[in-house]
């Protein structure tokens, strides 16, 4: 059962913005100026079209791009100021997740939901149960001997959810974590992510699927252009 | 788990993840064993070259060795000098002061020996007299072996009335062990020019196994793996490579010297000698075995540096 690694005092965000820009070489602007603050045990969605900024956004907390300017705050971590070598162990406090899954094909589902513990160094045993506890949760631990290839589209993402959270992190980002899937398969996916919100994983969900997101009833971030234009509550969100 | 439960087990854990990862990267080799097998050829291949040529001038240099310490004097009697006369003319030298021994070979024992040698037996049986002179074998005394010495000696025994040709087998002894020492220079060349070789195959595999894996490792780490983490299995990876390319070269050279042995004690009945080929000694199979596996992770090591830094994950 995820749950909060560390615990944070009221007034520190779990994820501070502060004039946040990224320009990519070649001059194509990601982020331009943004601020933002998420509080932990949040679960905030991110929207936007394509190309306004979302994955740039995400890939910032991750650390997969660092910003051209501004501060970013994560976990209590300047990731301005960190170094390259000490990236991987920002990341296993953040769990990943992504579109197109990112699943090891030649590894059984087991194997690759224990992937982010073997990486930390856990014992054996420990391992076994905490993968077998996550499998559970995203009701796939009949699969744990199977290829991940043998599973469906909506199972293979079950799986990576299992491994973003199998380390019990305590932010969870999800870029488009539902493209793929048909509405209810996208549901299904919706609720597992209020579950580990409800036992105080913070997650910040990119997805342009907006009759979703409105159906959450969470906090919403617009992108638009690189720019932050509207942070509101479930029904109201405009996309312009 | 405790903090200090985790830093107890700490170890054993660090041991576990690396005899797990260490036979992972073996199960990876075995799983693709055509191609592994290849590589691992090519690279006894390589090995061997050096490995058998060292251990071919380490049986020349026992035999050199022999006979320089045994630097004996060949007296060839004339033709016309009977048995007897040869008989006699060999207790007198026995007593020389700077003469340890002598062996007589009587006509008629050189005939015997040629005709069960050379394989010329029809041929001498068509004869009608022996045509092989009579020969002393005279062994200085240990004081009279150098050179110089031996030399002397040469020259008092050559005016023997009875003497034909006087033979000091040492010169080309010397000459021998001279090119010994360059060819052994020529090894030490050798070796390290094919364990470039050796570097450059290993570095150039794992460079192919690192871009065939590239997804695998943007995957780890994003999901917060260290460069140590990922580097890991590439450097068994080379590592096993080196460790099976040094086994088959050592194989390849047992075979050679097992292939070689029969003819070459062949060749030492001709001259006379019973010389057993040596074969690899167990710390020629160490020193080969550890250097292999040392160069596969060497070079595993240099690909790694160069390559992994390279992925990063989008």
């Amino acid at each position: 059962m995820p749950c909060l690694k560390t615990t944070h005092k009221v007034n520190i965000p779990l994820i501070h913005f502060d004039n946040v820009s990224k320009r990519y070489p070649g001059g194509h602007t990601g982020l331009s100026n943004v601020s933002l603050r998420i509080e932990a045990e949040e679960m905030v969605f991110l929207t936007g079209h394509s190309g306004a900024g979302k994955s740039t956004l995400l890939k910032l907390i991750g650390l997969l791009e660092r910003s051209s300017a501004g501060q970013v705050h994560v976990n209590d971590r300047n990731l301005t100021r960190l170094k390259n070598r000490q990236i991987p162990y920002h990341r296993r406090d953040v769990g990943m997740i992504f579109q197109d899954h990112r699943l090891l094909h030649d590894r059984t589902v087991f194997d690759n939901v224990a992937l982010p513990l073997i990486v930390s160094g856990l014992g054996h045993k420990e391992t076994g149960r905490r993968v077998r506890a996550a499998l559970d949760k995203v009701g796939l631990l009949h699969k744990e001997k199977s290829p991940p290839i043998t599973l469906s589209g909506g199972e293979q993402q079950r799986v990576g959810i299992a491994r973003a959270v199998v380390s019990k992190p305590p932010l969870v980002l999800a870029d488009e974590p539902t493209g793929n899937l048909d509405p209810a398969l996208s549901q299904e996916i919706m609720e597992l992510f209020s579950q580990f919100n409800q036992v105080g994983v913070t997650l910040l969900i990119a997805s342009h699927d907006i009759d979703l997101i409105k159906r959450m009833q969470k906090r919403v971030l617009t992108l638009s252009k690189g720019q932050l234009t509207g942070d509101t509550i479930g029904k109201s969100i405009h996309v312009p | 788990m405790s903090l200090r439960k985790r830093l107890l087990n700490a170890p054993q854990i660090w041991l576990q993840r690396h005899a797990q990862v260490a036979l992972a990267s073996l199960g990876q080799l075995t799983r693709n064993h055509l191609s592994s097998l290849m590589t691992c050829s090519v690279i006894g291949i390589a090995l061997a070259l050096p490995v058998g040529l060292h251990v071919m001038l380490g049986n020349l240099q026992s035999i050199s060795g022999t006979w320089d310490s045994g630097a004996s004097i060949s007296l060839f009697l004339k033709q016309q000098i009977r048995d007897d006369q040869a008989t006699s003319l060999a207790e007198k030298l026995r007593l020389h002061q700077r003469i340890e021994d002598v062996e007589l070979i009587t006509r008629e024992k050189a005939l015997a020996e040629f005709q069960a040698l050379s394989g010329y037996a029809d041929a001498l049986e068509a004869l009608d007299s022996n045509p092989l002179p009579a020969l002393l074998i005279i062994q200085p005394k240990a004081d009279f072996t150098t050179a110089e010495t031996a030399q002397l000696l040469v020259r008092e025994l050559k005016l023997l009335p009875e003497a034909e040709i006087v033979q000091l087998d040492l010169q080309w002894v010397r000459r021998l062990q001279a090119i010994t020492v360059i060819a052994q220079r020529a090894v030490v060349v050798l070796a390290a020019l094919l364990g470039m070789a050796v570097l450059l195959i290993i570095g150039n595999t794992i460079r192919l196994e690192i871009q065939n894996r590239r997804t695998e490792i943007e995957i780890t780490k994003l999901i917060g793996a260290t460069n140590a983490f990922i580097r890991r299995p590439f450097l068994y990876t080379g590592f096993w490579y080196g460790l099976f390319g040094g086994i088959i070269a050592w194989l390849l050279v047992a075979i050679s010297i097992t292939l070689l042995s029969g003819p070459i004690a062949q060749l030492a009945n001709l001259y006379q000698s019973a010389f057993d080929l040596s074969s690899l000694g167990i710390s020629t199979v160490l020193t080969l075995l550890l250097g292999s596996a040392l160069l596969g992770l060497i070079g595993s090591w240099l690909a790694v540096g160069r390559h992994l830094n390279a992925i990063e994950p989008s």
